[in-house]
């Protein structure tokens, strides 16, 4: 029997919007408890140092103050984190694991570790007793360049000589060959900084010990809610059943909210049983630069082997990778560098190697694109720089080079962040090149309109990337599916939610499986209690795995429905449809029953049941995809450039993208556009600045300069399906795409509308900006 | 206040006082503006357009809409911060500035009022009343431009500048002020000098900026270098000359 | 402590707040006003962006005590119920103009006002009027999208 689609693939609006919209939904601060105290953390304000004393006396006996806290407080709870992420199983690699701890003992190791806690009875109060706090701290010489990081004598770990985090060695094919008989050879220095993720929400959490039940409920701003719940029993003695994590509406999280564990994470549930009462603590923006994890830079020093007709040969790359004070997640972030810089080409061989390194700056963790944009920035450089030298035209060198669609599944050979072999499930990259090329109108720019432009003095300029982008990796999630008496249809999954429409995308799958609106389609994400088992909303894999599991339990009621509805009719299930909340007999006028009174059937309070049958009208089932889903895509802009003062405006944005089977075009559509914007902020705006002492120069969000609705394009979007055949929906993840070739189109683009190719000036960095780019073509000529 | 930079233990709200709000526009050469006027009253107080081009044109760059309902230019002059707009206009316009203590008041000639960073001559005991400022006169053209990194940033440089024309179409009288090229507000005296007397020119601009370029002393940030701060002087410079006087041309 | 008189919504509300309490902490915390959200707190990111006296503020900047006297209105006032949206709600519904929502409400009660006073704005000026609010999800399209469907539907 065919499930009629009329909701699956339709931009229907949002379930949760009107909660929103109206202001009540409930966001972790919303959260307000009878008796509750408020923490406030102090923190560091030096990048490295010896502990030497920390005097809390002061602050303890301010008025209002309840208790406060340091490291030698916790006892045999202080313990550093576990590693979320362990190394992937490659050959050689070298790891040491060195990972935070709830409050500094002994050492700080970045501005912003916390040393202490204050409890009290408001945050203002709490705030006030942190001045009390009196620290002796012997400084340490900072460790900030990656490159004297590896030579100098300081060391963010005593034990950790050279502060190498790790070391790893990919490769495929043999590239010193490839290099012997490259007709041509091309080598650069590339340097790419990403930046912080900055949601509007910043972190928090509330923690409340219910003595009575013996039972901890945490709200949090998680994206990974139920490995905080089992993370958090285990440090706590607790079972897991103990334990309710909540991730209710969050501000957005892009990454640094899936961090586990965050100090406060560790210390705001310990106290809140200690001192039987809830305890909340909100992240302001100052302690956000510091106290949430960031992505930053990685240095690339890398070459491109390529035969007379641009023809690529093979790739090598060596990089360094600022992993921060401790390496918590392990290697998601280079390792997704070093394999999505091979993009949708082929590279016959490629020898990378990375090392990651520890820095006195605050942790680096995957931030919507984790990484990928470094290594897209890399390949689509040398892209350009081998076109410029070859005298190939830039998209023409892309379009040679590109997997052709009967190469699928397409094998790269090396180890992705799942620990799979980095495989391209399917992929048709020419299509997506030509729709982007005519949405821009390249060859009419290039052939007549630039021209012209240049004519009238004015300096604008055409950008083309292409990228490829490994999601929906498992290992798997879960949900459940269940009619309610009142006809309604719960579905529960313990993924988290933070702006990606599951409500409302889940919801979808669901009720084309049982014919019920969307709108009486009640989602629950982001609750330990309603779902147990999950991984969490990460590194665009909510809708291929968390949707998939979503369409195979909603399959199983649907059988449920039938069997049940046959029952009740006496009929064959082939003489039945669902539509409308109802089950019908096919040609039968009046012989139908509403889906909430079959679930009452299947629940009855007298009568034999059947061996065998399960009560309800409910189904709960998981799905892992072997490995990930590979979306790509392409954008293209058309930049001016003011000459002289290097402010850009972006005449046209162009995004096709391919990401399989598409649930909801207008949730689609969203993601792409927030995507792009905080590629925008990266290629162009935002920068984490440094100085020599480990210091953060703008911790504040008139200095991080995020997009405004001035700076970010209006975009053209448009699609092309690819479906993934490791899924039944057919979907690929779509939440990075955005985000992902920003960066190397700016760079080309302002270097087209400057002319810069025929002054010898190349933009082999991210983030560009005024004052740099003042430099680079101004100053140091 | 809200990181704990500053701690005042008194804080008084002058909010209430609604005589110290409004623009005075006098049948006479310059007006007045009360400190209490917000930015939001002078965008939309029709004098503005009229008589004070130069900041009409500014207002936009200020913040945003929400700071511009709450924000006072008595507020922002007094608290002297020399990347923001305003002082570096009521200097360029030579505008003065009434202090009132217990004591009695006094008028301060902008000049003299900003002092450096954050710094203004206005003694522990006095509060800004208001300021006074020049109405544009005839055959005068005005120009204010920034480069900041987005709208509504504290600009990497600012320049504003009033042209004003003599019965030959030279230039009687040129004012050029800058923000954020210095401790304070800068008034760019010889640049402004060098224009007397002289046709507003493609070469007299050129050496106009050049000189500029050579009056201010800008402290580089992050967001810019001094280097480029200068260089941006140089070319704003230019064009809102250019633009100032081809209005100057263009008014009765 | 101040004695304060405020109407929110058009609720008069009387209460005794301590001189530094903020006013988007005392909407927050005080009245449970949630809604009105606290992005940044030094007046940058706009979310806690309600209306004063008819005019958008920043909530963050603004001490309790200040509002002795005056009027408030946040988004809590905006639509009648979740069935009956404000048409600016509808819009930003229809058009797909939130993702988390932390940012929408400063948002609502900004374009509120913008719209009240250009009934009908171009593209440029949306977007202007729209740049003291940081929304870091939705690369503001569908925002201006929605804010000229709402310019369209409330002018008829």
């Amino acid at each position: 029997m065919n499930v009629a689609t009329r909701n699956f693939g339709a931009p229907i609006r949002r379930n949760e919007d009107p909660r929103l919209l109206c202001g009540q939904a409930l966001f972790v601060d919303d959260v307000e408890l009878p008796g509750m105290l408020y923490a406030a953390f102090l923190r560091s304000n030096v990048a490295h140092a010896r502990i030497r004393s920390i005097d809390v006396a002061a602050a303890r006996a301010r008025d209002g103050v309840v208790a406060v806290y340091t490291a030698e407080d916790l006892g045999a709870y202080w313990a550093p984190g576990p590693l979320l992420v362990p190394p992937p199983p490659i050959e050689g690699i070298t790891f040491n694991q060195r990972t935070q701890v709830p409050l500094a003992k002994h050492k700080v190791r970045h501005v912003g570790e916390p040393l202490a806690v204050v409890l009290a009875q408001s945050r203002y109060l709490a705030e006030d007793a942190l001045n009390d706090i009196a620290v002796e701290l012997d400084p340490l010489p900072a460790v900030v360049d990656l490159e004297k990081a590896l030579t100098g004598d300081a060391r963010v770990h005593d034990d950790v000589r050279g502060n190498i985090a790790a070391r790893v060695r990919q490769s495929r094919g043999d590239y010193a060959a490839a290099r012997s008989r490259a007709k041509h050879v091309i080598a650069r220095r590339f340097l790419y900084d990403h930046g912080a993720s900055q949601p509007i929400e910043t972190r928090g959490i509330v923690a409340n010990w219910d003595a009575r039940a013996n039972q901890l409920t945490i709200w949090d701003t998680t994206q990974a809610p139920v490995f905080l719940r089992n993370g958090l029993a285990g440090m706590l003695g607790l079972s897991e059943r103990q334990v309710r994590v909540i991730a209710p509406f969050v501000g957005g999280g892009f990454g640094p909210k899936i961090m586990l564990f965050y100090p406060e994470e560790v210390v705001i549930p310990w106290a809140a049983r200690r001192h039987n009462r809830p305890i909340k603590w909100i992240e302001d923006r100052l302690e956000h630069f510091f106290a949430t994890t960031h992505e930053r830079g990685q240095t690339h020093d890398a070459e491109i082997a390529l035969d007379a007709d641009g023809r690529i040969l093979g790739v090598k790359d060596v990089f360094l990778h600022d992993t921060g004070a401790y390496n918590p997640y392990g290697l998601t972030v280079p390792i997704n560098s070093q394999c999505t810089l091979l993009g949708p080409y082929v590279i016959p061989s490629y020898d990378s190697t990375f090392t990651a390194v520890f820095t006195t700056k605050p942790i680096v963790t995957p931030y919507r694109g984790a990484g990928r944009q470094h290594g897209v920035f890399v390949i689509e450089r040398l892209m350009d720089v081998a076109a410029h030298e070859l005298k190939i035209d830039r998209v023409e060198i892309r379009r040679r080079n590109l997997i052709p669609p009967d190469a699928f599944p397409y094998n790269n050979e090396i180890i992705y962040q799942d620990f799979a072999p980095l495989a391209y499930d399917s992929g048709n990259y020419e299509p997506i090149l030509d729709k982007a090329l005519k949405m821009i109108g390249y060859e009419t720019f290039i052939a007549e309109e630039q021209k012209k432009l240049r004519a009238q003095g004015r300096h604008v300029g055409v950008g083309v990337a292409c990228y490829v982008e490994g999601t929906g990796i498992g290992p798997y999630e879960g949900a459940k599916v269940q009619v309610q008496a009142n006809g309604k249809v719960s579905v529960a999954t313990g993924i988290g939610t933070q702006g990606q429409g599951h409500f409302t995308s889940f919801a979808q799958i669901v009720a084309d499986q049982l014919g019920v609106d969307v709108p009486d389609i009640d989602v629950v994400t982001g609750d330990t209690d309603q779902f147990y088992w999950g991984a969490g909303t990460f590194a665009s894999r909510g809708a291929v795995v968390a949707g998939n599991a979503v369409n195979e339990a909603a399959k199983a009621v649907r059988q449920k429905i039938l069997k049940l509805a046959a029952e009740h009719f006496e009929c064959a299930e082939e003489d039945l449809e669902i539509g409308n909340g109802e089950v019908s007999v096919v040609g039968v006028p009046g012989q139908a029953i509403k889906l909430g009174a079959l679930a009452l059937k299947a629940n009855p309070m007298r009568g034999a049941v059947k061996p065998g049958t399960e009560p309800g009208l409910e189904s709960t089932q998981y799905f892992g995809p072997p490995s990930g889903a590979t979306a790509s895509g392409v954008h293209a802009m058309i930049v001016e450039v003011d000459p002289q003062t290097f402010t850009l405006d972006v005449l046209k944005y162009v995004v096709v993208h391919d990401c399989g089977t598409v649930i909801n075009p207008l949730i689609l559509a969203g993601q792409i556009h927030g995507g792009v914007a905080q590629g925008v902020g990266n290629a162009f705006y935002e920068q984490l600045v440094f100085d020599d002492d480990g210091q953060l120069l703008n911790a504040s969000l008139a200095d991080y300069l995020l997009p405004t609705a001035l700076e970010v394009p209006h975009m053209d979007i448009a699609h092309t399906v690819t479906v993934s055949p490791l899924n039944p929906l057919g979907i690929k993840g779509a939440g990075e795409a955005g985000a992902i070739p920003v960066g190397p189109l700016f760079a080309q683009a302002i270097e087209d509308a400057l002319g810069l190719r025929d002054r010898n000036v190349e933009l082999n960095e991210i983030p560009l900006s005024p004052g740099r780019l003042f430099e680079l073509t101004v100053k140091l000529r | 206040m809200n990181f704990r930079l500053t701690q005042p233990a008194i804080l008084i709200d002058i909010n209430p006082l609604n005589e110290l709000a409004g623009v005075n526009n006098g049948a006479g050469e310059r007006l007045r503006v009360g400190a209490l006027t917000r930015y939001r009253n002078l965008e939309r107080d029709p004098a503005t357009a009229q008589h004070l081009p130069l900041i009409a044109e500014a207002l936009p760059h200020i913040a945003h809409p929400q700071i511009r309902n709450r924000g006072t230019i008595g507020g922002n002059l007094a608290h002297a911060d020399p990347a923001s707009e305003m002082p570096a206009i009521v200097l360029t316009l030579g505008g003065r500035l009434r202090a009132q203590s217990a004591k009695g008041e006094r008028w301060i000639d902008a000049a003299d009022f900003f002092v450096g960073a954050l710094t203004t001559a206005l003694e522990p005991d006095e509060m800004l009343m208001e300021v006074e400022l020049p109405k544009a006169p005839p055959r005068s053209g005005a120009c204010f431009m920034e480069m900041s990194r987005r709208r509504g940033d504290f600009a990497i440089i600012g320049v504003a500048c009033t042209v004003r024309l003599d019965d030959h179409g030279r230039c009687a009288e040129a004012r050029i002020g800058l923000c954020n090229a210095g401790d304070g507000p800068v008034f760019a005296t010889q640049a402004a000098r060098s224009l007397a007397g002289r046709a507003i020119g493609k070469n007299e601009i050129a050496e106009a900026a050049k000189l500029v370029q050579s009056e201010i002393d800008p402290g580089g940030s992050i967001h810019a270098s001094k280097e480029f701060q200068r260089h941006l002087a140089g070319v704003l410079t230019m064009r809102a000359l250019t633009k100032a006087g081809e209005r100057a041309r263009g008014s009765a | 402590m101040h004695p304060i008189t405020v109407t929110v919504n058009g609720t008069k509300y009387e209460r005794q707040v301590e001189d530094r309490l903020l006013l988007s902490d005392f909407l927050r915390h005080d009245l449970l006003l949630a809604g009105t959200h606290v992005g940044c707190e030094h007046g940058v990111c706009g979310a806690c962006t309600v209306i004063f006296d008819g005019a958008p503020v920043r909530s963050c900047l603004m001490f309790a005590a200040q509002t002795d006297g005056h009027r408030i209105e946040t988004v809590e006032g905006l639509a009648v119920d979740r069935d009956h949206l404000h048409p600016l709600q509808q819009a930003m519904r229809d058009c797909h103009g939130l993702q988390c929502g932390y940012c929408t409400p400063g948002i609502l009660m900004t374009m509120k006002v913008f719209l009240e006073e250009t009934p009908n704005p171009d593209e440029a000026q949306i977007r202007e009027a729209l740049s003291g609010n940081l929304c870091r999800c939705t690369g503001y399209q569908h925002i201006v999208e929605a804010v000229k469907l709402a310019a369209e539907r409330m002018r008829k």
